[in-house]
């Protein structure tokens, strides 16, 4: 594929994102904060993101699966992964937080364990789409080509 | 220029607000590096913490280092809430405070504990961009108050001393607006007050370099044997006396025992845990280091310890020890000794301070609060005690200071006490106040002053039980105890009405609580009617001696240096 389809390419794809909810403004402002100084700024963002997640997703994943479930705890991680989620603009595993919060308040076990699934999988397919939007765009910077905002 | 004067390098006065040092905390290491670069982009100069430990040291190892500090509400290792008081007690920065949570309920926390923003994420750069308009406005404030300092001839210690409690003192958690409030009504109070023309308040002002010198001289003393005097002395200020010092000690405990509200807020009323028997000179026993555990007899001893609403158990309890136990008649006699000697700077300052004097701790240890109402039970139906005077100074109060303190006790004595230290009731914090209240625990008080919980009229709660408990108090010693001095209870009536909490001051501040008149134990209570007045946090302040109350033990006696940590400057 050639520099300029590869640059339509990534813009129809990042505007998809948008499209479909899985990123936000914030997204763009972190996308405008990057400069020659911090080149690959967005990139690292998101890894730390990336990393955070985890490791509240495993978090999570452990402490509803105590007998007794501390749904301060857990509604502790879940604020924390909305906030960090914020970070980066994933609107869509921001807003599936929000709904795990009331069912931690409610206390309910069933209501929370349906939200971490739904959680996860927003996580995950928020995770592949940005992989693959790096990519796109490593891939015009190898071209010699610059990124489009 | 004013920058200039306020404190700011010069190197950034120029290009303000370029340059501007900004202390980021936030645990989210994913927004701590957006905000880096977004607060770059402003042209600030940015320091990141994940931790809020980490943040408060480097705060404290380069004073002068930061000119606002951001942070997020939610962190593990310490609440945001608890940073912001540091913050602003010890440093006096600008804090704002972040948060993806934006429950009204949360911003307004914020503002209470005196951050000057409250921020929600996802966090744009246009708000960033303005948060210099915080430090510009607190150096503005600055410069007013130093000038206003320099104005006056000489410091006085007014009448209750309480003035000091107005100046730009910054209690934990209350930043700038409030300490900016609270500076008015100090104006306020000093124009009041200044009855005598020959004698002109100088407010002093807390700066961050005093304070920390202030808090220098405490850590070199030691909490726990710490005291006005000492401290005067180690800080080796010019024009600062004792009773300035004395205040922002006992402005400082009711922070420090802010800290420990937590913890202690269900032992509050048992926690007071009276430390041992007062001595003269354990002006340390303020407890700050001693959690209330359990209120009743130690409390009134003196565990006064801050831990937040002890301060107000200990506010109460100095109160109540002093009227009840007759205590105040013992001490009554020291005190006078004491007083005079502790009380160096003007009759006046003599009377507000003195109940706390030690004698009181020497005073049986049957003085407990509960001798209060023991001499006679009818006093401590709350209920009757016309809440007039209090209610009174408290309104008047209640607008200077954001601190509703707790009605003082007996309004008659403390009527005109309290008419004095009106001034003196300055609101330390509306958090120590709904602290207090919290800590009433009506239970705890064993009808003290069941002040309990949350807004409870006192009146309420309290009267009940305590008319049974005062019968049984009575019955011990208390009375002959408490009673005892009806002059000693007055002033200290005057003290206890502060509630303040009663920062272990040292031997010289001892709060006699000793009411005179054969210490109705209603004077605390007969304005329990505050609620009427005055929220009723502010009546769960009073309740302090109540909480002693149930202790009634005199072997407890209250450690008057303990009790009545609080500021002489209170109540007079």
């Amino acid at each position: 594929m050639d520099l300029v389809q590869l640059q339509r390419q990534l813009v129809e794809y990042r505007t998809s994102l948008y499209h479909e909810g899985f990123l936000d403004a914030q997204f763009t402002q972190l996308q405008e904060l990057q400069d020659e100084n911090n080149p690959d700024f967005v990139v690292e963002v998101v890894s730390l993101f990336f990393e955070d997640s985890e490791r509240l997703l495993n978090e999570l994943t452990t402490a509803l699966e105590q007998q007794s479930v501390d749904f301060k705890r857990v509604d502790a991680h879940v604020h924390q992964l909305k906030g960090s989620s914020s970070s980066i603009g994933a609107q869509r595993v921001q807003k599936v937080c929000i709904a795990f919060r009331n069912y931690c308040e409610e206390k309910n076990v069933e209501g929370c364990l349906k939200c971490l699934q739904q959680v996860k999988h927003e996580y995950s397919l928020v995770k592949t789409k940005l992989e693959s939007m790096f990519q796109l765009e490593q891939q015009i910077l190898s071209a010699g080509g610059s990124i489009p905002m | 220029m004013v920058f200039l004067e306020a404190g700011f390098s010069s190197p950034r006065n120029d290009a303000f607000p370029a340059g501007l040092r900004v202390l980021v905390v936030d645990d989210d290491p994913t927004w701590l590096k957006i905000l880096e670069k977004m607060l770059k982009k402003c042209s600030y100069e940015v320091t990141t913490c994940g931790l809020a430990r980490d943040a408060l040291n480097l705060l404290r190892e380069r004073k002068d280092g930061y000119d606002i500090v951001i942070s997020d509400v939610n962190m593990p290792d310490m609440d945001g809430f608890k940073l912001l008081e540091h913050v602003g007690l010890e440093m006096d920065l600008p804090v704002i405070m972040m948060s993806v949570d934006g429950e009204t309920s949360r911003v307004m926390k914020g503002v209470q504990h005196g951050a000057c923003d409250y921020l929600l994420k996802p966090i744009r750069m246009k708000e960033l961009r303005n948060i210099w308009q915080h430090v510009f406005r607190k150096k503005i404030h600055e410069v007013r108050d130093i000038e206003s300092l320099e104005g006056f001839e000489n410091i006085q210690l007014t009448r209750s001393g309480c003035d000091l409690f107005d100046d730009g003192h910054f209690l934990g958690g209350d930043d700038t607006t409030s300490g900016r409030k609270r500076k008015d009504a100090d104006n306020r109070h000093e124009d009041r007050d200044l009855t005598d023309p020959s004698t002109k308040k100088a407010r002093v002002v807390w700066t961050v370099d005093l304070h920390q010198k202030f808090v220098k001289a405490v850590n070199l003393i030691g909490f726990d044997k710490v005291g006005p005097k000492k401290i005067l002395d180690l800080m080796n200020v010019p024009r600062l006396t004792r009773e300035n010092v004395a205040s922002h000690l006992q402005k400082y405990r009711l922070y420090l025992s802010r800290l420990q509200k937590e913890s202690d807020i269900k032992n509050s009323f048992n926690g007071m845990k009276l430390s041992d028997p007062p001595s003269k000179d354990s002006t340390a026993s303020f407890g700050l280091h001693k959690p209330m555990n359990t209120v009743p007899d130690d409390v009134l001893n003196g565990t006064y310890s801050f831990s937040v609403n002890k301060s107000l158990a200990q506010s109460v309890d100095l109160k109540g020890q002093a009227d009840r136990n007759g205590i105040t008649s013992v001490p009554m006699a020291e005190p006078k000794g004491a007083l005079s000697k502790d009380i160096p700077d003007s009759h006046k300052t003599k009377s507000s301070q003195m109940s706390f004097d030690h004698s009181l701790g020497s005073v049986d240890s049957g003085v407990s609060f509960a001798t209060f109402g023991s001499t006679d039970p009818s006093q401590y139906s709350w209920t009757e005690i016309p809440e007039i005077q209090f209610k009174q100074e408290y309104e008047s109060f209640q607008p200077e200071n954001g601190f509703n303190q707790l009605p003082l006790p007996e309004p008659s004595m403390i009527e005109k006490e309290v008419k004095r230290s009106r001034t003196e009731v300055k609101p330390l914090f509306d958090e120590y106040r709904s602290n207090l209240v919290e800590h009433l625990s009506p239970a705890d008080l064993v009808g003290l002053f069941p002040v309990q919980g949350k807004n409870q009229t006192l009146k309420n709660q309290a009267f009940d039980p305590i008319s049974a408990t005062k019968s049984t108090m009575k019955t011990k010693d208390i009375s002959q105890n408490c009673l005892a001095d009806s002059e000693f209870a007055q002033r200290n009536l005057n003290a206890a009405g502060i509630g303040v909490p009663l920062a272990s001051l040292s031997e010289d501040l001892q709060i006699c609580w000793l009411q005179g008149d054969g210490y109705p134990m209603n004077f605390a209570l007969q304005d329990f009617e505050c609620s009427e007045y005055h929220d009723p946090a502010l009546i769960a302040e009073t309740p302090f001696y109540l909480y002693d109350a149930p202790r009634f033990d005199h072997e407890h006696l209250l450690d008057p240096t303990e009790y009545f940590a609080i500021d002489q400057g209170l109540f007079v």
